[in-house]
Protein backbone atom coordinates (compact mmCIF):
# COMPACT_ATOMS: atom_id res chain seq x y z
CA UNK A 1 0.00 0.00 0.00
CA UNK A 2 1.22 3.47 -0.79
CA UNK A 3 0.29 4.73 2.67
CA UNK A 4 2.44 2.05 4.19
CA UNK A 5 5.33 2.71 1.86
CA UNK A 6 5.19 6.38 2.72
CA UNK A 7 5.24 5.78 6.44
CA UNK A 8 8.03 7.86 7.97
CA UNK A 9 8.98 6.27 11.26
CA UNK A 10 10.74 9.34 12.60
CA UNK A 11 7.50 11.32 12.33
CA UNK A 12 5.55 8.89 14.49
CA UNK A 13 5.07 9.65 18.18
CA UNK A 14 6.38 6.97 20.53
CA UNK A 15 2.95 5.50 21.17
CA UNK A 16 2.61 4.82 17.45
CA UNK A 17 6.21 4.05 16.71
CA UNK A 18 6.51 1.19 19.19
CA UNK A 19 3.47 -0.74 17.86
CA UNK A 20 4.77 -0.05 14.37
CA UNK A 21 8.07 -1.62 15.39
CA UNK A 22 6.16 -4.65 16.65
CA UNK A 23 4.56 -4.91 13.21
CA UNK A 24 7.92 -4.51 11.48
CA UNK A 25 9.43 -7.16 13.69
CA UNK A 26 6.48 -9.41 12.95
CA UNK A 27 7.09 -8.88 9.24
CA UNK A 28 10.83 -9.46 9.60
CA UNK A 29 11.83 -6.02 8.34
CA UNK A 30 15.40 -5.59 9.53
CA UNK A 31 16.01 -2.06 8.27
CA UNK A 32 12.80 -0.69 9.72
CA UNK A 33 13.47 -2.30 13.10
CA UNK A 34 16.97 -0.88 13.18
CA UNK A 35 15.63 2.52 12.20
CA UNK A 36 13.03 2.35 14.96
CA UNK A 37 15.65 1.39 17.54
CA UNK A 38 17.81 4.33 16.54
CA UNK A 39 14.89 6.74 16.67
CA UNK A 40 13.92 5.67 20.19
CA UNK A 41 17.52 5.96 21.34
CA UNK A 42 17.76 9.44 19.84
CA UNK A 43 14.61 10.36 21.74
CA UNK A 44 16.39 9.47 24.94
CA UNK A 45 14.99 6.02 25.66
CA UNK A 46 17.30 3.82 27.68
CA UNK A 47 18.56 0.83 25.70
CA UNK A 48 16.92 -1.56 28.15
CA UNK A 49 13.55 0.09 27.60
CA UNK A 50 13.94 -0.13 23.82
CA UNK A 51 14.87 -3.77 24.17
CA UNK A 52 11.96 -4.75 26.38
CA UNK A 53 9.16 -2.57 25.07
CA UNK A 54 9.96 -2.61 21.37
CA UNK A 55 11.89 -5.80 20.61
CA UNK A 56 11.08 -8.35 23.31
CA UNK A 57 7.41 -7.41 23.32
CA UNK A 58 7.36 -7.70 19.53
CA UNK A 59 8.91 -11.15 19.70
CA UNK A 60 6.43 -12.13 22.39
CA UNK A 61 3.63 -11.47 19.90
CA UNK A 62 5.50 -13.47 17.26
CA UNK A 63 5.89 -16.32 19.75
CA UNK A 64 2.17 -16.39 20.52
CA UNK A 65 1.21 -16.49 16.86
CA UNK A 66 3.77 -19.22 16.25
CA UNK A 67 2.32 -21.29 19.06
CA UNK A 68 -1.17 -20.73 17.69
CA UNK A 69 -0.18 -21.88 14.23
CA UNK A 70 -0.59 -18.46 12.63
CA UNK A 71 3.11 -18.03 11.95
CA UNK A 72 5.51 -20.75 10.85
CA UNK A 73 9.21 -21.35 11.22
CA UNK A 74 10.38 -19.23 8.25
CA UNK A 75 8.41 -16.22 9.43
CA UNK A 76 9.71 -16.64 12.97
CA UNK A 77 13.26 -16.79 11.66
CA UNK A 78 12.73 -13.61 9.69
CA UNK A 79 11.40 -11.91 12.82
CA UNK A 80 14.32 -13.26 14.82
CA UNK A 81 16.75 -11.87 12.27
CA UNK A 82 15.09 -8.48 12.57
CA UNK A 83 15.36 -8.64 16.36
CA UNK A 84 18.98 -9.66 16.03
CA UNK A 85 19.62 -6.59 13.88
CA UNK A 86 18.10 -4.40 16.58
CA UNK A 87 20.01 -6.23 19.30
CA UNK A 88 23.29 -5.58 17.50
CA UNK A 89 22.80 -1.89 18.16
CA UNK A 90 21.53 -2.32 21.69
CA UNK A 91 23.99 -4.89 23.02
CA UNK A 92 27.02 -2.62 23.49
CA UNK A 93 24.79 0.11 24.87
CA UNK A 94 23.23 -2.27 27.36
CA UNK A 95 26.68 -3.12 28.66
CA UNK A 96 27.47 0.59 29.04
CA UNK A 97 24.22 1.65 30.60
CA UNK A 98 23.54 -1.50 32.57
CA UNK A 99 20.42 -3.63 32.60
CA UNK A 100 18.85 -5.95 35.14
CA UNK A 101 20.65 -9.27 35.04
CA UNK A 102 18.43 -12.28 35.40
CA UNK A 103 21.09 -14.95 35.49
CA UNK A 104 23.64 -16.72 33.36
CA UNK A 105 23.15 -19.57 30.92
CA UNK A 106 25.55 -21.86 29.12
CA UNK A 107 23.91 -23.39 26.06
CA UNK A 108 24.99 -25.67 23.24
CA UNK A 109 23.89 -28.31 20.78
CA UNK A 110 25.08 -31.76 21.83
CA UNK A 111 27.78 -33.90 20.27
CA UNK A 112 26.93 -35.33 16.88
CA UNK A 113 24.39 -32.64 16.10
CA UNK A 114 24.93 -29.55 14.00
CA UNK A 115 21.46 -28.08 14.25
CA UNK A 116 21.29 -24.73 15.91
CA UNK A 117 18.26 -22.80 14.78
CA UNK A 118 16.27 -23.52 17.92
CA UNK A 119 19.28 -23.04 20.14
CA UNK A 120 20.05 -19.70 18.51
CA UNK A 121 16.49 -18.54 19.04
CA UNK A 122 16.66 -19.54 22.68
CA UNK A 123 19.97 -17.70 23.09
CA UNK A 124 18.57 -14.56 21.58
CA UNK A 125 15.35 -14.62 23.56
CA UNK A 126 17.23 -15.33 26.77
CA UNK A 127 19.51 -12.36 26.12
CA UNK A 128 16.47 -10.26 25.42
CA UNK A 129 15.06 -11.32 28.76
CA UNK A 130 18.19 -10.16 30.56
CA UNK A 131 20.16 -13.38 30.80
CA UNK A 132 23.85 -13.49 30.06
CA UNK A 133 24.26 -16.28 27.53
CA UNK A 134 27.42 -18.23 26.77
CA UNK A 135 26.74 -20.05 23.54
CA UNK A 136 28.97 -23.07 22.91
CA UNK A 137 27.68 -23.59 19.37
CA UNK A 138 27.14 -27.02 17.84
CA UNK A 139 28.49 -30.57 18.24
CA UNK A 140 29.58 -30.26 21.86
CA UNK A 141 31.15 -33.18 23.70
CA UNK A 142 30.65 -33.35 27.44
CA UNK A 143 34.06 -31.77 28.02
CA UNK A 144 32.93 -28.52 26.42
CA UNK A 145 29.99 -28.25 28.79
CA UNK A 146 32.14 -29.06 31.81
CA UNK A 147 34.77 -26.53 30.89
CA UNK A 148 32.18 -23.80 30.35
CA UNK A 149 30.48 -24.64 33.64
CA UNK A 150 33.77 -24.35 35.44
CA UNK A 151 34.84 -21.09 33.85
CA UNK A 152 31.46 -19.37 33.56
CA UNK A 153 29.70 -20.59 36.69
CA UNK A 154 26.24 -20.44 35.07
CA UNK A 155 22.89 -20.75 36.79
CA UNK A 156 21.43 -22.66 33.87
CA UNK A 157 22.70 -25.25 31.43
CA UNK A 158 20.78 -25.53 28.16
CA UNK A 159 21.18 -28.44 25.78
CA UNK A 160 19.65 -28.82 22.37
CA UNK A 161 19.36 -31.74 19.94
CA UNK A 162 17.36 -32.24 16.80
CA UNK A 163 18.17 -35.81 16.02
CA UNK A 164 16.74 -38.92 17.58
CA UNK A 165 20.24 -40.31 17.40
CA UNK A 166 21.86 -37.45 19.32
CA UNK A 167 19.32 -36.65 22.00
CA UNK A 168 20.51 -39.48 24.29
CA UNK A 169 23.80 -37.63 24.60
CA UNK A 170 22.09 -35.19 26.94
CA UNK A 171 21.98 -37.97 29.50
CA UNK A 172 25.71 -38.50 29.11
CA UNK A 173 26.26 -34.87 30.10
CA UNK A 174 23.83 -34.97 33.01
CA UNK A 175 25.27 -38.23 34.31
CA UNK A 176 28.74 -36.71 34.21
CA UNK A 177 27.50 -33.70 36.17
CA UNK A 178 26.11 -36.11 38.77
CA UNK A 179 29.38 -38.00 38.97
CA UNK A 180 31.19 -34.75 39.60
CA UNK A 181 28.66 -33.77 42.25
CA UNK A 182 27.69 -30.53 40.50
CA UNK A 183 24.36 -31.50 38.98
CA UNK A 184 22.32 -29.76 41.64
CA UNK A 185 24.23 -26.53 41.28
CA UNK A 186 22.58 -26.00 37.93
CA UNK A 187 19.18 -25.88 36.34
CA UNK A 188 19.29 -28.11 33.28
CA UNK A 189 16.90 -27.20 30.48
CA UNK A 190 16.64 -29.31 27.34
CA UNK A 191 14.92 -28.77 24.02
CA UNK A 192 14.69 -29.92 20.42
CA UNK A 193 12.08 -31.30 18.06
CA UNK A 194 12.18 -35.01 18.99
CA UNK A 195 12.26 -34.38 22.75
CA UNK A 196 9.36 -34.44 25.14
CA UNK A 197 8.72 -34.03 28.85
CA UNK A 198 8.96 -37.73 29.51
CA UNK A 199 12.40 -37.88 27.93
CA UNK A 200 13.55 -34.87 29.94
CA UNK A 201 12.41 -36.54 33.15
CA UNK A 202 14.02 -39.82 32.19
CA UNK A 203 17.44 -38.30 31.60
CA UNK A 204 17.32 -36.20 34.77
CA UNK A 205 16.87 -32.75 33.27
CA UNK A 206 14.91 -30.15 35.21
CA UNK A 207 12.62 -29.16 32.36
CA UNK A 208 11.84 -29.73 28.73
CA UNK A 209 11.22 -26.48 26.86
CA UNK A 210 8.98 -26.83 23.86
CA UNK A 211 9.96 -23.49 22.37
CA UNK A 212 12.12 -20.46 22.99
CA UNK A 213 9.40 -18.49 24.73
CA UNK A 214 8.81 -21.35 27.14
CA UNK A 215 12.55 -21.64 27.72
CA UNK A 216 12.62 -18.00 28.81
CA UNK A 217 9.58 -18.38 31.06
CA UNK A 218 10.99 -21.55 32.60
CA UNK A 219 14.38 -19.99 33.18
CA UNK A 220 12.77 -16.96 34.84
CA UNK A 221 10.72 -19.21 37.12
CA UNK A 222 13.78 -21.13 38.24
CA UNK A 223 15.68 -17.92 38.86
CA UNK A 224 12.79 -16.48 40.88
CA UNK A 225 12.67 -19.68 42.93
CA UNK A 226 16.40 -19.52 43.51
CA UNK A 227 16.11 -15.88 44.54
CA UNK A 228 13.30 -16.73 46.99
CA UNK A 229 15.33 -19.54 48.48
CA UNK A 230 18.27 -17.23 48.98
CA UNK A 231 16.02 -14.62 50.59
CA UNK A 232 14.49 -17.25 52.87
CA UNK A 233 17.92 -18.59 53.78
CA UNK A 234 19.28 -15.09 54.36
CA UNK B 1 9.90 -21.55 19.34
CA UNK B 2 9.53 -25.07 18.20
CA UNK B 3 11.75 -24.81 15.33
CA UNK B 4 11.26 -27.74 13.12
CA UNK B 5 14.90 -27.39 12.80
CA UNK B 6 15.22 -29.27 9.66
CA UNK B 7 17.90 -31.73 9.54
CA UNK B 8 19.82 -34.10 7.46
CA UNK B 9 17.46 -36.63 8.89
CA UNK B 10 14.18 -35.52 10.27
CA UNK B 11 13.77 -32.39 8.31
CA UNK B 12 12.50 -32.96 5.02
CA UNK B 13 9.68 -35.24 5.14
CA UNK B 14 7.41 -32.32 5.00
CA UNK B 15 4.60 -31.34 2.77
CA UNK B 16 2.31 -33.97 1.47
CA UNK B 17 2.98 -35.23 -1.96
CA UNK B 18 1.18 -38.51 -2.11
CA UNK B 19 -2.42 -38.73 -1.19
CA UNK B 20 -3.08 -41.77 0.90
CA UNK B 21 -3.39 -44.61 -1.51
CA UNK B 22 -6.89 -45.82 -2.03
CA UNK B 23 -7.40 -49.40 -1.07
CA UNK B 24 -10.22 -51.46 -2.32
CA UNK B 25 -12.37 -52.34 0.68
CA UNK B 26 -10.32 -54.71 2.74
CA UNK B 27 -13.25 -56.90 3.55
CA UNK B 28 -13.87 -57.51 -0.13
CA UNK B 29 -10.29 -58.35 -0.70
CA UNK B 30 -10.26 -60.87 2.08
CA UNK B 31 -13.23 -62.85 0.88
CA UNK B 32 -12.01 -66.28 0.05
CA UNK B 33 -8.40 -65.26 0.35
CA UNK B 34 -6.46 -68.40 1.15
CA UNK B 35 -3.27 -66.75 2.33
CA UNK B 36 -2.29 -64.35 5.08
CA UNK B 37 -2.88 -60.72 4.22
CA UNK B 38 -0.44 -58.15 5.42
CA UNK B 39 -0.95 -54.39 5.41
CA UNK B 40 2.02 -52.13 5.05
CA UNK B 41 1.19 -48.93 6.85
CA UNK B 42 3.77 -46.61 5.38
CA UNK B 43 5.00 -43.07 5.15
CA UNK B 44 3.83 -41.43 1.92
CA UNK B 45 7.44 -40.65 1.13
CA UNK B 46 7.98 -44.39 0.58
CA UNK B 47 4.92 -45.06 -1.55
CA UNK B 48 6.58 -45.14 -4.94
CA UNK B 49 9.42 -47.33 -3.72
CA UNK B 50 7.15 -49.84 -2.00
CA UNK B 51 4.89 -50.08 -5.03
CA UNK B 52 7.95 -50.72 -7.16
CA UNK B 53 9.21 -53.39 -4.76
CA UNK B 54 5.81 -55.06 -4.75
CA UNK B 55 5.81 -55.10 -8.52
CA UNK B 56 9.36 -56.41 -8.90
CA UNK B 57 8.94 -59.12 -6.27
CA UNK B 58 5.31 -59.95 -6.98
CA UNK B 59 4.40 -59.43 -3.33
CA UNK B 60 0.69 -59.81 -3.92
CA UNK B 61 0.11 -60.65 -0.26
CA UNK B 62 1.15 -57.13 0.77
CA UNK B 63 -1.33 -54.27 0.66
CA UNK B 64 -0.22 -50.71 1.09
CA UNK B 65 -1.78 -47.78 2.88
CA UNK B 66 0.17 -44.58 3.12
CA UNK B 67 -0.10 -41.74 5.58
CA UNK B 68 0.65 -38.24 4.34
CA UNK B 69 4.39 -37.60 4.12
CA UNK B 70 3.75 -34.14 5.51
CA UNK B 71 3.34 -35.71 8.94
CA UNK B 72 7.10 -35.42 9.16
CA UNK B 73 6.59 -31.72 9.60
CA UNK B 74 5.07 -32.56 12.95
CA UNK B 75 6.73 -35.81 14.04
CA UNK B 76 4.84 -35.78 17.32
CA UNK B 77 1.66 -36.42 15.31
CA UNK B 78 2.99 -39.57 13.68
CA UNK B 79 2.26 -41.99 16.57
CA UNK B 80 -1.40 -40.91 16.77
CA UNK B 81 -1.83 -41.09 13.01
CA UNK B 82 -0.28 -44.56 12.92
CA UNK B 83 -2.42 -45.74 15.81
CA UNK B 84 -5.60 -44.46 14.17
CA UNK B 85 -4.79 -46.37 10.99
CA UNK B 86 -3.81 -49.53 12.83
CA UNK B 87 -7.13 -49.48 14.67
CA UNK B 88 -8.99 -48.78 11.45
CA UNK B 89 -7.43 -51.56 9.44
CA UNK B 90 -6.45 -54.27 11.88
CA UNK B 91 -9.72 -56.17 11.71
CA UNK B 92 -9.21 -56.68 8.00
CA UNK B 93 -5.67 -57.98 8.12
CA UNK B 94 -3.74 -60.81 9.67
CA UNK B 95 -0.83 -58.52 10.26
CA UNK B 96 0.07 -54.86 9.99
CA UNK B 97 3.65 -53.76 9.47
CA UNK B 98 4.51 -50.11 10.04
CA UNK B 99 6.92 -48.83 7.43
CA UNK B 100 8.24 -45.89 9.39
CA UNK B 101 11.57 -45.60 11.13
CA UNK B 102 11.71 -43.48 14.27
CA UNK B 103 11.41 -40.42 12.01
CA UNK B 104 11.99 -37.82 14.69
CA UNK B 105 9.45 -39.17 17.16
CA UNK B 106 12.13 -39.65 19.78
CA UNK B 107 11.13 -43.26 20.43
CA UNK B 108 7.42 -42.50 20.80
CA UNK B 109 6.48 -44.34 17.62
CA UNK B 110 8.34 -47.42 18.78
CA UNK B 111 6.53 -47.29 22.12
CA UNK B 112 3.16 -46.90 20.42
CA UNK B 113 3.80 -49.78 18.03
CA UNK B 114 4.81 -51.95 20.95
CA UNK B 115 1.56 -51.12 22.73
CA UNK B 116 -0.43 -51.80 19.57
CA UNK B 117 1.39 -55.08 19.04
CA UNK B 118 2.64 -54.18 15.57
CA UNK B 119 6.15 -54.25 14.21
CA UNK B 120 7.91 -51.34 12.58
CA UNK B 121 11.07 -50.88 10.59
CA UNK B 122 14.24 -50.36 12.63
CA UNK B 123 16.46 -47.32 12.49
CA UNK B 124 16.31 -43.58 12.94
CA UNK B 125 15.07 -42.63 9.47
CA UNK B 126 14.75 -43.69 5.85
CA UNK B 127 18.27 -42.53 4.98
CA UNK B 128 19.60 -45.10 7.38
CA UNK B 129 17.52 -48.00 6.13
CA UNK B 130 18.10 -47.21 2.49
CA UNK B 131 21.82 -47.25 3.02
CA UNK B 132 21.65 -50.10 5.50
CA UNK B 133 21.75 -49.44 9.24
CA UNK B 134 25.23 -50.78 9.80
CA UNK B 135 26.78 -48.87 6.96
CA UNK B 136 24.97 -45.68 7.92
CA UNK B 137 26.02 -45.97 11.56
CA UNK B 138 29.63 -46.52 10.59
CA UNK B 139 30.04 -43.07 9.06
CA UNK B 140 27.66 -41.03 11.16
CA UNK B 141 30.41 -39.06 12.81
CA UNK B 142 32.33 -38.34 9.65
CA UNK B 143 29.16 -37.27 7.88
CA UNK B 144 27.87 -34.99 10.52
CA UNK B 145 27.66 -32.14 8.06
CA UNK B 146 25.98 -34.10 5.27
CA UNK B 147 22.47 -33.36 4.17
CA UNK B 148 20.78 -36.42 2.73
CA UNK B 149 18.45 -36.68 -0.20
CA UNK B 150 16.56 -39.68 -1.49
CA UNK B 151 14.79 -40.19 -4.81
CA UNK B 152 11.62 -38.95 -3.15
CA UNK B 153 13.24 -35.80 -1.85
CA UNK B 154 14.92 -35.06 -5.14
CA UNK B 155 11.60 -35.38 -6.94
CA UNK B 156 9.81 -33.34 -4.33
CA UNK B 157 12.56 -30.93 -3.43
CA UNK B 158 10.40 -27.90 -3.96
CA UNK B 159 7.40 -29.27 -2.08
CA UNK B 160 9.36 -30.78 0.79
CA UNK B 161 12.38 -28.54 1.16
CA UNK B 162 12.03 -25.18 -0.53
CA UNK B 163 8.44 -24.35 0.32
CA UNK B 164 8.19 -25.67 3.89
CA UNK B 165 11.37 -23.86 4.80
CA UNK B 166 10.08 -20.71 3.15
CA UNK B 167 13.08 -20.49 0.85
CA UNK B 168 10.82 -19.51 -2.02
CA UNK B 169 9.69 -16.49 -0.04
CA UNK B 170 12.83 -15.84 2.00
CA UNK B 171 15.85 -17.06 0.05
CA UNK B 172 18.06 -15.23 2.53
CA UNK B 173 17.24 -17.92 5.09
CA UNK B 174 19.17 -20.55 3.15
CA UNK B 175 22.32 -20.20 5.19
CA UNK B 176 20.37 -20.02 8.42
CA UNK B 177 19.15 -23.53 7.69
CA UNK B 178 22.10 -24.96 5.84
CA UNK B 179 25.07 -22.95 7.02
CA UNK B 180 26.43 -25.82 9.12
CA UNK B 181 26.19 -28.34 6.30
CA UNK B 182 28.97 -29.02 3.84
CA UNK B 183 27.69 -31.60 1.43
CA UNK B 184 24.56 -33.06 -0.08
CA UNK B 185 24.68 -36.84 -0.14
CA UNK B 186 22.15 -38.21 -2.58
CA UNK B 187 21.22 -41.75 -1.58
CA UNK B 188 19.79 -42.93 -4.87
CA UNK B 189 17.29 -45.73 -4.95
CA UNK B 190 17.36 -45.80 -8.73
CA UNK B 191 20.28 -45.18 -11.02
CA UNK B 192 18.50 -42.48 -12.94
CA UNK B 193 20.33 -39.81 -14.92
CA UNK B 194 17.54 -37.26 -14.71
CA UNK B 195 17.25 -37.59 -10.96
CA UNK B 196 21.00 -37.33 -10.66
CA UNK B 197 20.95 -34.04 -12.57
CA UNK B 198 18.13 -32.81 -10.41
CA UNK B 199 20.00 -33.80 -7.25
CA UNK B 200 22.99 -31.82 -8.43
CA UNK B 201 20.73 -28.82 -8.92
CA UNK B 202 19.44 -29.27 -5.36
CA UNK B 203 22.98 -29.24 -4.01
CA UNK B 204 23.76 -26.16 -6.04
CA UNK B 205 20.67 -24.44 -4.75
CA UNK B 206 21.73 -25.17 -1.19
CA UNK B 207 25.29 -24.04 -1.91
CA UNK B 208 26.72 -27.42 -0.87
CA UNK B 209 29.09 -29.95 -2.34
CA UNK B 210 27.57 -33.01 -3.92
CA UNK B 211 28.00 -36.76 -3.69
CA UNK B 212 25.83 -39.57 -4.94
CA UNK B 213 25.58 -43.12 -3.65
CA UNK B 214 23.35 -45.65 -5.32
CA UNK B 215 21.89 -47.54 -2.40
CA UNK B 216 18.99 -49.29 -4.02
CA UNK B 217 16.24 -50.06 -1.55
CA UNK B 218 18.62 -51.32 1.13
CA UNK B 219 17.07 -52.61 4.32
CA UNK B 220 13.62 -51.65 3.11
CA UNK B 221 13.64 -54.47 0.58
CA UNK B 222 15.27 -56.92 2.97
CA UNK B 223 12.75 -56.23 5.72
CA UNK B 224 9.71 -56.39 3.47
CA UNK B 225 10.91 -59.59 1.85
CA UNK B 226 10.70 -61.27 5.23
CA UNK B 227 7.00 -60.56 5.51
CA UNK B 228 6.07 -63.92 4.12
CA UNK B 229 2.49 -64.89 3.40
Amino acid sequence: MDDYDDLILSELPNEELVPQMHDDLYDGLNEEVVEGVNILLERGWLPYRVLTEALVEGMRIVGIDFRDGILFVPEVLMSANAMKAGMTILKPLLIETGAPRMGKMVIGTVKGDIHDIGKNLVSMMMEGAGFEVVDLGINNPVENYLEAIETEDPDILGMSALLTTTMPYMKVVIDRLKELGIRDNLVVLVGGAPLNEEFARAIGADSYCRDAAIAVETAKEYMARKHNQLVAAG
Amino acid sequence: MVVAEHSRTETFAMAEVHSPLQLSPATERLKGSPCERILLLACGALAREIIELKRINNWVHLDLHCLPAKLHLFPNQIPDAVEASVLKFRQHYDKIFVVYADCGTGGLLQDRCRKLGVEMIAGPHCYAFYEGLESFDSHQESELTSFYLTDFLVRQFEAFVIKPLGLDRFPELRDTYFGNYEKVVYLAQKDDAELEQEARRCAQFLGLEYERRVTGYGDLERVLSRLEP
